[in-house]
């Protein structure tokens, strides 16, 4: 099988933490702020950050509906705190005017979790594996719904924190901040190049 | 609560500290004295806003004792935002610090723009769940701070002047000696500790990994689009903008077009089109104009 190329959505956030981990792994990690750089990759991560922020600077920059596009044909993507958020098909204690791609059938809490003090690590227990994956939460989104359609992957005090639906792949938490690189794993094996 | 039963559940650790600043970067975080300017900073596309009672240029002008800020006015502030909130507390002033932690604010400046509460000793920063950012004039300092728990370093720049040049000096004062750093052998970096005064540990770090342990952001007298860019580009992960927003005519549009500056810092043909017509940038003053200089404060 060909390496996919995968880019990071790089408008702001925690981009270089996921361009490290995936090149780690052997995979060309280009940033993505332009349509024309979409063009180019297999597959996107969209990264922890502010999701008002990066909601702004997908219209701003032309990327909103040249996403929307890749994604309904059926791109790998891998979402991330804030990239949880822009992927879901609702968004509660958002902001009027954030709009989210509705790609994968989850409703999620902005800052669930609580404000920074409330941030936290966990283990995480992986399916299929005896070691704990150590996860850390920012200012996480939590999940409050999860349509019939989704594979809950991973539950922190039964609430889902890492959901599967076709070629979407979301976490609450951040696998780019942490030395192990299942996560990124588990989800080049979703990828069709 | 079940969640509270998982014995591995650990708050305020260095790495969910750190973590913040991670999300924060390739964004701007704003100046704000109210709520009002609060709503406008978020809709621009702040990644975060630094609630305080005056902005340095204020402060500069006024003169007297710069304090933390009322906690009603930061809870205001809160109030009416979904992004994160940092306040400022001063030098060494640990109780300032305790308060702020209280308030829930989600970031800790310990700033040198606020005068100084304690002449030789900065805030043990890992006494606290919240995380600390503080300002650096070289990588000496920036190390220090480090060591005291400090989880994201900015540039101190000279605040409220709408002047970028000391912030570029910072900056490429502290990326400068990371960059030599890298060159240096084993033996030099016991020079290297004892002339930046730092742990000799924290200047192993640097020389095997090119990088300074925390983010590092850029702040002090950025006026606009092309300031911003032009930090980071130098190599600053996001920007502080202080003043240079609400001083400047026209803010929206302003602090709108520095977010697009930041995420486009490359792209020459971007900055070009977000410039235009943004009415007049803070006025500005020369270093040495007034006498006052925020950089000596802090040791």
């Amino acid at each position: 099988m060909a390496t996919p190329v995968v880019g990071v959505l790089a408008l702001q956030g925690a981009f270089a933490k996921h361009i490290e981990t995936l090149n780690s792994l052997g995979v060309d990690a280009p940033e993505v702020r332009l349509e024309r750089e979409l063009d180019t990759v297999d597959a996107l991560v969209i990264p922890g950050g502010e999701s008002t922020t990066m909601s702004k600077m997908l219209d701003l920059n032309g990327l909103r509906d040249p996403l929307a596009k890749r994604l309904a044909d059926g791109m790998g993507v891998l979402g991330t705190c804030a990239g949880m958020i822009l992927l879901a098909a609702e968004v509660l204690d958002g902001r009027p005017d954030q709009k989210s791609f509705n790609a994968i059938d989850i409703a999620v809490r902005r800052n669930g979790y609580g404000r920074q003090i409330d941030s936290f690590e966990a283990d995480l227990p992986l399916e299929g594996s005896d070691d704990p994956f150590r996860a850390v939460f920012i200012r996480a989104p939590k999940v409050e719904k999860a349509g019939p359609g989704v594979d809950v992957l991973a539950e922190v005090a039964d609430v889902p924190v890492l959901c599967r639906q076709g070629s979407i792949t979301v976490a609450s938490f951040h696998p780019e901040l942490t030395a192990d690189n299942r996560i990124h794993k588990g989800f080049l094996a979703t990828i069709d190049v | 609560m079940s969640e509270t039963s998982d014995q591995t559940r650990v708050a305020g650790t260095q790495r969910v500290k750190r973590g913040l600043a991670e999300m924060l970067k390739g964004g701007v975080i704003m100046d704000v004295v109210n709520a009002e300017q609060a709503k406008i900073a978020e809709d621009a596309g702040a990644v975060a806003v630094m609630a305080l009672e005056r902005v340095p240029a204020d402060i500069r002008v006024d003169g007297g004792v710069a304090r933390m800020s009322d906690p009603e006015m930061i809870e205001g502030i809160q109030a009416v935002t979904t992004i994160p909130v940092m306040a400022k507390a001063r030098i060494g002033h640990f109780v300032e610090a305790q308060i702020l932690q209280s308030l829930g604010v989600d970031y800790v400046d310990e700033s040198e723009v606020l005068t100084p509460a304690d002449e030789t000793h900065h805030i043990d920063k890992f006494a606290f769940d919240v995380p600390f950012v503080c300002g650096a004039t070289n990588l000496g300092e920036a190390l220090r701070r480090i060591s005291e728990g400090a989880c994201m370093i900015r540039s101190k720049g000279e605040a409220g002047t709408g002047n970028v040049v000391q912030a570029v000096r910072h900056l490429r004062s502290i990326l400068g000696d990371i960059r030599k750093i890298t060159q240096a052998d084993e033996a030099e970096l016991f020079e290297w500790a004892k002339r930046l005064q730092a742990p000799l540990s924290l200047v192993q770090e640097i020389a095997e990994t090119g990088k300074l342990q925390v983010p590092l952001f850029c702040a002090g007298g950025l006026a606009t689009p092309a300031d911003a860019a032009l930090a980071m580009q130098l190599g600053a992960e996001s920007v502080f903008v202080g003043s240079g927003i609400f001083k400047s005519e026209d803010p929206a549009p302003r602090a709108k077009a520095i977010v697009e500056a930041t995420t486009n810092f490359r792209d020459a043909a971007i900055l070009a089109k977000v410039s235009r017509g943004l009415g007049a940038p803070m006025t500005g003053i020369g270093m040495d104009e007034d006498g006052l200089s925020f950089e000596d404060r802090g040791w």
